[in-house]
């Protein structure tokens, strides 16, 4: 166990290195500059203002000078300074996360129990109308476009019922503190959290039916059936636990995708997450922003592979054999 | 209504005392309300607010309410006072005394004295602002004799020097705090401290804005209002959400699409106003390149003025509000004269002047700006305008920091843009036909590339005028001769409406709109 995860480890900083020179050598291969962004928001610009904004941004370097500087800062930790947003960028992006991982933790969990569960029961019943039901409503959800949904659960919850707010992560300078804040989080993170957690709900509860389906014709099920055990003992112990496998495989996959912000859900609900962070930053050409955005999401996705693979290894111990 | 049948019906006397009745009702409605809290949008989030040193709009509307100029104006561009209580300018032109308000003191409760003008004016601004280095070009000194007194001694008159004193242009910034600093790198751009009604309180990095009074306010009574919170909501149609469930009390102009306001003035107690552009005074146009062919040929430019329907564009895209444009100059700014050729919508005329340039049917590539759903489809009318009189266009979408690149790279056939004139036409307008201000690299000059040494020394003179009178002249006559050239496609003077509350007044007070009036704001209760 020591050995596979001290290789991981070596791996994952190699993959992260080459991920950080091939994601500053795209950025810097997009039109326009941060300096030119600056200047063209001022509405007013002369050689002399163009100029001191890429000395100040350290664009007169050479090419491979900024590249070999940014990645020796990486390698030593430091994500570098937003000149545009004046502030270091581990603080712009520590500010963001807690939104992010709030919102992409309900999400998660929300999509997982419920499309896990869904999915057996879908199984369980295969063929009759809950099951197409299920199967429907799934379909639904995953085949909407998600910012459209997001605007039809605001018009609905918000604008005709008033039940929910509509958007941002808090009222904004309410003075809340502790649990009334909590609860003021709460209330607005019901929208956002439901929109994004249905959309990912659907691919669970088709990839857990499916995989219950085909391991219900293995001959251990049968010879389980034999012995006389109860099928709903069968479906939990037997069934489920070796159907479960590829519902993990893909849970770690969007865990990752998750942790790295959800433009679309952040933008419609205004909510302050790593997701718009990275898109304003990619907009206004701020490099140091986006390649540490960039840098963290991709850190934490390979950090999210690592634990899949150890989960594979406990809840399939035929893993850790071969 | 009813004061009309009465007036129909010859009742005078009940048509006065309906008139009395009313006029009573607006004095007792316009007595400020102290307290109360303004929620705003601001859109996009602001990279700063320190305005001395970061200038686009939404810093400027925020920070507007943070710093302030010696001068403000009025909604028809008057000076009037701010930090500076009263001014004088001497018979030649050439020295302007100002006279400060007594005791301003800066959010940090320190004294704002002459010293703290004279160290902005000469050091700081000079450093960190384009607009205002092109000021001081004309500035021979800035002295304070004493705490209370500023004096500019200009190198020769200069005409515009009078409406370049505004927070947006020159915001008066602590000394204290910024001598003998790095000014791009001071810690304290951060947390901005200038003399106006409103301090920083709370910044949510992606969520909200929050202003308290300034307790140390100069002037007395204000302001109205405790604290002004401006919200960051990334979406448009979001935005017009905020709105209609009264979360936000105000979208300032170009906060929601277009095609959202007239269903949203249509709310109840929803106030719609067109009000607080006047000094920015923006101008859509399309920069023609000039450098090569067909554009280079005036016949082929005027060509595609008469192509192009611009009252339909004011009427679909922009729901009529804004103006057809008459030419260089923006109708509310100083000096704009209605002069010929006018051009107005002819598409026969269009094709016989294409005609006779020779005009051989080569597409040309447009430029769309990326600011949303109105300007993408504007490209799309002229598109369609330019394909009826035989000229073929193929659309080139890219973002905005793509469209400053290939702009100031003058990577392009016809690009859209829109400038604000800066309440002079000598800072807003020169720049873009006068042949020095052709350079590479920079997307707010010359970027057609016309060049007319007539026009040159019309604009040169007419910015060192001393009298007021021959500015016009000479103003007038570079209007006939741009008008007759088209460098540039003029097509909308473009209003941006706010929408508000009615319950909340003195919203928009000056030139600078939303941006410079909150300590005169209030609210009903």
């Amino acid at each position: 166990m020591l050995r596979f995860l001290l290789g991981r480890l070596v791996k994952i900083v190699l993959i992260l290195l080459a991920i950080t020179v091939l994601n500053f050598c795209l950025i810097h291969m997009a039109p326009g500059d941060p300096a030119l962004v600056m200047a063209g928001e001022a509405g007013d610009a002369d050689p002399k203002f163009l100029a001191q904004l890429r000395t100040q941004f350290g664009l007169d370097q050479p090419f491979y000078v900024q590249l070999w500087a940014y990645v020796s800062h990486v390698l030593m930790g430091d994500l570098g300074y937003s000149y545009r947003q004046q502030m270091p960028v581990s603080t712009l992006i520590l500010q963001r996360l807690p939104a992010t991982l709030i919102l992409s933790i309900t999400a998660f969990a929300l999509s997982l129990g419920l499309g896990v569960l869904a999915g057996v029961v879908a199984a369980a019943r295969q063929g009759r109308w809950s099951d197409s039901l299920i199967s429907a409503v799934a379909l639904l959800f995953y085949a909407t476009p998600l910012f459209w949904m997001a605007l039809m659960a605001v018009l609905l919850f918000s604008v005709q019922l008033d039940w929910l707010p509509a958007f941002g992560y808090e009222q904004a300078a309410s003075g809340l503190h502790g649990l009334a804040r909590a609860f003021d989080i709460a209330r607005h993170l019901v929208l956002p959290a439901t929109t994004l957690g249905l959309f990912f709900m659907a691919t669970y509860v088709r990839i857990t039916r499916a995989s219950m389906l085909e391991v219900n014709r293995l001959d251990f099920v049968k010879t389980a059936r034999a012995k006389g055990l109860k099928p709903s003992v069968i479906q939990r112990r037997h069934v489920l636990r070796n159907a479960i496998l590829p519902v993990v495989t893909l849970a770690g996959l969007h865990a990752g995708q998750l942790v790295g912000g959800a433009v679309l859900i952040e933008t419609v609900f205004a909510w302050p997450g790593i997701g718009r962070l990275m898109f304003e930053a990619l907009q206004s050409r701020d490099y140091n922003t986006l390649l540490g955005v960039f840098v963290v999401s991709s850190a934490l996705v390979l950090l999210f592979n690592l634990i899949t693979d150890i989960l594979y290894r406990i809840v399939d111990p035929r893993i850790r054999a071969s | 209504m009813l004061l009309d049948r009465a007036l129909r019906s010859g009742v005078v006397a009940l048509g006065l005392t309906l008139a009395a009745t009313a006029s009573h009702a607006a004095s007792s409605d316009s007595t400020p309300v102290k307290g109360g809290r303004l929620d705003l949008v601001v859109q996009p989030e602001p990279p700063g607010l320190m305005i001395g040193i970061i200038t686009n709009g939404p810093s400027l509307m925020v920070g507007g309410s943070i710093y302030e100029g010696l001068l403000r104006y009025t909604t028809d561009l008057k000076p009037e006072p701010s930090l500076a209580k009263s001014w004088e300018i001497s018979k030649d032109g050439l020295t302007y005394t100002f006279h400060l308000q007594p005791d301003v003191k800066f959010s940090d409760g320190k004294p704002m004295t002459a010293e703290d003008v004279v160290f902005t004016m000469d050091k700081f601004l000079t450093t960190t602002k384009p607009k205002w280095r092109e000021v001081m070009r004309h500035v021979a000194s800035v002295t304070a004799p004493d705490d209370n007194t500023v004096v500019f001694k200009m190198k020769e008159p200069y005409g515009p020097f009078i409406r370049s004193l505004s927070y947006n242009v020159a915001p008066i910034v602590p000394e204290h705090i910024y001598k003998g600093t790095d000014f791009l790198k001071n810690p304290a751009n951060d947390r901005p401290v200038g003399t106006g009604p409103f301090m920083l309180k709370e910044w949510k990095k992606g969520s909200y804005i929050e202003l308290d009074r300034n307790p140390y306010y100069w002037k007395k009574g204000h302001p109205y209002l405790d604290q002004v919170v401006y919200h960051v909501i990334p979406d448009a149609a979001s935005r017009a959400t905020a709105f209609q469930t009264g979360t936000v009390k105000v979208l300032p102009g170009g906060s929601v699409e277009n095609f959202d306001i007239p269903r949203l003035a249509k709310g109840k107690g929803v106030c719609l106003s067109e009000k607080g552009w006047e000094y920015n005074a923006p101008l859509s146009f399309m920069w023609l390149n000039n450098r090569e062919k067909p554009l280079s040929n005036p016949k082929v430019r005027q060509a595609i003025m008469y192509a192009l329907n611009r009252k339909l564009m004011l009427k679909v895209l922009w729901n009529g509000y804004g103006k057809v444009a008459s030419g260089p100059i923006t109708s509310t700014i100083p000096f704009f004269d209605k002069v010929d050729p006018q051009y107005s919508y002819n598409p026969k005329k269009a094709k016989e002047l294409l005609k006779e340039a020779g005009y051989d049917g080569k597409p040309l590539r447009l430029l769309p700006l990326p600011y949303g759903e109105t300007w993408q489809r504007w490209a799309e009318v002229v598109k369609q305008n330019l394909k009826a009189v035989g000229m073929p266009v193929e659309i080139e979408s890219t973002d905005v920091a793509g469209w400053n690149q290939k702009t100031s790279q003058w990577d392009y056939d016809i690009a859209f843009t829109y400038l604000y004139e800066n309440g002079d036409p000598a800072i807003g307008v020169a720049r873009n036909y006068i042949s020095s201000q052709i350079q590479k690299g920079n997307p707010f000059n010359n970027v057609e590339g016309y060049s007319n040494p007539k026009v040159d020394k019309l604009f040169s003179d007419a910015a060192v005028a001393a009298d007021p009178k021959d500015r016009q002249k000479l103003y007038t006559e570079v209007q006939k001769t741009l008008q007759a050239d088209v460098p540039v496609a003029w097509l909308l003077e473009l209003s941006f409406p706010t929408l508000y509350d009615c319950n909340i007044h003195n919203l928009i007070e000056t030139a600078n709109g939303v941006g410079n009036s909150l300590g005169d704001t209030w609210i009903a209760k």
